[in-house]
């Protein structure tokens, strides 16, 4: 399968893709790992008239803990967190989520910053973003801008990003030793999207009390989706079985899967309900330790 | 529109003219005549015509040629001396890890990077190692066997070069 015809263009810095895109107008697409945009304009499903490949642009590949932040690049690959001493050790929910995120040669080339500029509650990272109350920030013809991770998700394929907006870092609030996450998603195979996914994000005081919770799911709703209801319900309280247990059921009651080849609407509600326990328990584990 | 794109195969310096839309995979097997490098799924699936750019395995189908600009890429053909084996071409010899043969190659360049980043896997990793290319034949208990082989022999020859 061969694209549609359209015309490659190659971004040697952040201002040039900027200007280019302004000069080249809506029908024009950037391009960092491709591994999302290209398959679907093999399929016809996107017939960009323009190219502008952001890969080449330097200085936007790094993850390094500045101040009270974790900051990841956007052209950081899966295969760079896969293989980070920092996220391996202090993030391990990045661990979790890259392993399942397509395969190895897929991880080689694609981006963080792909993986959450596309706009697909399918894809991985966007749940995991949420549960971290990671913080966007983007570059655009009038500078840098930060968008909470909350505003960024507009709809299906749909950001906050507007067309000459790039996509260039991600904050994420520092790991403190109470901290812990986890993730995980069911697949059918490897390098298929989740039926369900759930990523779990939170933070204890010294009295073992929950001070701060992210629950957030991929791939059962139209757009990446935090389960405020659940949290809510954390927030506050010393973490019990039985909390957990109610805390999977909201989970699964919010969730909005849709019945299609991977599943049942029952069945991937009941997957949330399942995971979202599995996954509250290894974060309270990791948070522990 | 053409672009001119001048990148390093198999050791050897190469200079064509691509269109933006050629696929890596296209480029290798139309335009260089490497078919050695298949394709299979087309769609990022199966890893068939996995290929190293950059020392790093990519799937070519899925890789604009035009990107390739710059970038030193490995096929098939180019892993070991005309007449002599790899030692991961080897240990699929030895291990009978492939019948129909069509999925080798990219296994075997996926393989190479996974080596690479992990010289002594365990056969769990070997697995999700090589969990993005399909092979319809063997079930995989042999190419897992063959990629352990290889591993072996490749810290074998490590250990007596230094």
């Amino acid at each position: 399968m061969i694209p549609a015809n359209f015309t490659y263009h190659k971004a040697t810095s952040l201002k040039d893709a900027i200007s280019l895109v302004q000069s080249l107008g809506e029908e024009a697409k950037f391009m960092s790992g491709g591994h999302s945009l290209l398959p679907m304009m093999k399929l016809r499903f996107a017939t960009p008239e323009h190219i502008i490949d952001i890969s080449k642009i330097e200085g936007l590949s790094f993850i390094k803990e500045e101040g009270d932040l974790l900051k990841i690049g956007a052209m950081t690959t899966q295969t760079d967190m896969e293989y980070s001493d920092l996220l391996r050790s202090k993030y391990p929910i990045f661990s979790d989520a890259v392993k399942l995120t397509a395969d190895p040669s897929v991880r080689n080339v694609g981006t963080l910053g792909g993986n959450i500029a596309h706009g697909d509650a399918a894809n991985d990272q966007p749940a995991l973003m949420l549960a971290m109350r990671a913080t966007v920030v983007a570059q655009g013809p009038d500078g840098r801008r930060s968008i909470p991770i909350d505003e960024f998700f507009h709809g299906f394929y749909m950001t906050a990003l507007e067309p000459a907006d790039i996509l260039v870092e991600i904050h994420i609030p520092k790991a403190s030793g109470r901290s812990g996450g986890a993730y995980h998603k069911v697949e059918r195979k490897v390098g298929d999207y989740a039926t369900a996914g759930v990523a779990v994000y939170l933070e204890l005081d010294d009295d073992g009390v929950c001070r701060e919770i992210g629950i957030a799911l991929t791939n059962v709703s139209a757009v990446p989706m935090r389960v405020g209801r659940a949290e809510e319900m954390l927030r506050g309280k010393k973490i019990t079985d039985d909390l957990i247990d109610q805390v999977g059921v909201v989970a699964s009651e919010d969730s909005e899967p849709t019945s299609d080849l991977r599943g049942s609407e029952a069945y991937k509600r009941s997957l949330v309900n399942t995971i979202t326990k599995r996954m509250l328990n290894k974060a309270l584990e990791r948070a522990r330790q | 529109m053409k672009h001119e794109i001048t990148l390093t195969i198999n050791g050897q310096s190469v200079t064509a003219e691509v269109d933006s839309r050629l696929l890596l995979v296209h480029f290798i097997r139309e335009q260089l005549d490497l078919t050695g490098t298949h394709i299979g799924c087309d769609t990022s699936n199966c890893g068939a015509c996995t290929i190293l750019l950059d020392g790093m395995s990519v799937k070519s189908c899925t890789y604009l040629a035009v990107r390739a600009d710059g970038a030193e890429i490995t096929t098939i053909e180019g892993i070991a001396a005309e007449g002599t084996n790899h030692p991961i071409q080897q240990g699929f010899h030895d291990q009978h890890g492939l019948h129909c043969g069509f999925c080798t190659p990219g296994m075997i360049m996926r393989s190479i990077d996974l080596l690479k980043n992990n010289p002594d896997p365990t056969e769990e990793e070997i697995r999700w190692g090589i969990s993005g290319n399909l092979c319809r034949c063997t079930g995989y208990n042999n190419i897992v066997k063959s990629i352990q082989q290889a591993a072996q022999e490749m810290k074998k020859e490590k250990e007596t070069t230094v």
